[in-house]
């Protein structure tokens, strides 16, 4: 268990630096669902096989779609993979990757202080999931919920379409489609 | 794993003698192997099956010279033309992703056949979030799709990529909430729990539960299913008067065949995935039929529902892309959420 999940933890990590280095936009964003893919393994294997699959289901199969969606729609070519190399540039990321390095110090130096706790491998059902989220997290499931609603109309709002079409004969107002 | 790996040691017991993760993975490639056998001897049936019957509805005869009988082997010499075939790859494309997107796009439909019940002691991986697993992992099929579409570097794959993927994401929503009634009254995500609660004979399975709602939550789940594997009336992916081919125009020989297979297997899977969930899997319609062993009325009543995919293929017409999204989100989406309503409060007052 511990061999697997230290396995799927480096092709997490491996997987995203190329994120990061990859000039090509399509290429990073597949990589991207490798990540996820190897972080929704890394869930299964401490038990969790509920966010595991809520995790390809929801990043994977929807939310990284819809980035690989409009990147395609907007055809990068050369031009974009060039940029990008520039930006890629050594002075361009020396600063942030030393301010990174301080806090994954500080990360190492919390987690190796504090004992580690081996993979048990108890399954955390899908029902004790539902049970905590409506009694122990019911707030924020409440909050989630508005959160949605308003995203919801929203995007109603930015969709619904008013046009006016005016034509010498006849006149058409708020015709929606 | 383990009623497989069950299976093995039951069969050679030597091989218990092996470390456990040698004998998981030899069994699992096996396991993978006859799958893949399955699926390839389902789809050469599948097509045969197809153009008989498109041929029957169209007052033809269909395929009647190869093999002799009713030209069962047509498909067979369809197969060893397509292996054949010299493998094109277009000058321009993405040869990486070019080459990887039909590789994913059967994976993954191969993977989705671990959590499927095919009797009362045979299930690959009875995981407690079985139905929830078979979601997750269709959902990845849209990036294989994806990357076939886009790394053709052809702007009718692109387009049918898009299409594709467009109508894909949006029937998933009315297919998970019309699950989400099974769910309710199962009140498990397991696939063999779910078979399990609908003992009895056929008025207790969960399409006649709770009538007539789970029955119209039994046809949102169809028609959506439909849409998800890109079949008509929802086949715009691939209508061919507009696209060519959809995301699959620039494929040829092999990896064209798997593009096909998948789809032959993904109809296979959701047929199987209505027929655990509303159809009682692996039960009989009548409890003194117990005699027959379970994957007869599985695959039965998969194979049924296979029918009806092609049925209507041949009968109707193909819908406009309005009209598809209409259909998704206007009508089968709030139709799902009141449906899931109307079943938790009808559940609350039976308590």
């Amino acid at each position: 268990m511990t061999i697997l999940f230290y396995i799927a933890a480096i092709i997490a990590i491996i997987s995203t630096i190329m994120v990061i280095t990859r000039t090509n936009v399509i290429h990073a964003l597949l990589y991207m669902v490798v990540s996820l893919l190897a972080t929704a393994v890394m869930f299964f294997l401490i038990g969790a096989p509920f966010i595991a699959a809520l995790e390809i289901m929801i990043y994977a199969g929807a939310i990284t779609v819809l980035f690989v969606f409009v990147v395609m729609m907007l055809n990068l070519g050369e031009e974009a993979v060039k940029q990008e190399k520039q930006w890629l540039s050594f002075s361009g990321w020396i600063f942030p990757a030393f301010l990174s390095l301080i806090l994954l110090l500080e990360v190492i130096f919390i987690i190796s202080s504090s004992g580690s706790v081996p993979i048990s491998g108890k399954v955390i059902d899908p029902k004790l999931v539902g049970q905590s989220l409506f009694t122990t997290y019911l707030i924020g499931v409440e909050l989630s919920a508005i959160l949605l609603l308003a995203g919801i109309i929203g995007a109603y709002h930015l969709a619904r379409r008013k046009k006016k079409v005016v034509h010498r004969f006849l006149e058409l107002e708020g015709a929606e489609e | 794993m383990e009623p497989i790996l069950k299976l093995f040691t039951d069969l050679l017991p030597g091989l218990s003698q092996l470390p456990y993760w040698l004998l998981a993975t030899l069994a699992a490639l096996i396991a993978a192997l006859v799958l893949f056998g399955f699926i390839a001897v389902f789809a050469l049936f599948a097509i045969w099956l197809e153009r008989k019957i498109s041929a029957h509805m169209q007052d033809r005869l269909g395929p009647m010279e190869v093999g002799g009988w009713h030209g069962w082997a047509q498909t067979i010499a369809d197969t060893l033309k397509l292996l054949m075939k010299e493998d094109i790859i277009p000058e321009k494309a993405d040869r990486i992703l070019f080459k990887l997107a039909p590789m994913i796009v059967f994976s993954v439909s191969i993977a989705s056949f671990v959590v499927l019940p095919w009797s009362r002691d045979f299930i690959p991986a009875d995981l407690n979030v079985g139905l929830l697993y078979i979601l997750s992992i269709s959902s990845l099929a849209v990036i294989g799709i994806l990357m076939g579409g886009w790394a053709s570097n052809n702007k009718w794959s692109l387009y049918g990529a898009m299409r594709s993927v467009a109508q894909i994401v949006s029937y998933e929503i009315p297919i998970s909430l019309s699950l989400i009634t099974v769910i309710l009254i199962t009140g498990t995500l397991s696939m063999q729990g779910i078979v399990q609660s609908q003992q009895g004979n056929f008025l207790s399975w969960n399409i006649f539960h709770y009538f007539p709602f789970m029955f119209v939550a039994f046809v949102i789940y169809f028609i959506a299913s439909l849409a998800e594997v890109n079949r008509t009336p929802f086949d715009l992916p691939e209508a061919e008067s507009e696209l060519v081919a959809g995301f699959h125009t620039e494929y040829s020989g092999m990896r064209f065949a798997f593009f096909f297979l998948a789809e032959y297997a993904n109809m296979f899977i959701v047929s199987a995935i209505a027929a655990t969930a509303f159809l009682g899997g692996w039960l009989p319609p009548f409890s003194f039929l117990d005699f027959i062993p379970g994957p007869f009325w599985f695959f039965g009543k998969a194979l049924f529902l296979v029918f009806v995919q092609m049925w209507l293929r041949w009968t109707l017409p193909r819908l406009r892309v309005d009209q598809l999204m209409y259909t998704s989100w206007k009508v089968l989406t709030p139709f799902s959420f009141v449906l899931i309503l109307i079943v938790s409060f009808w559940q609350l007052l039976t308590l």
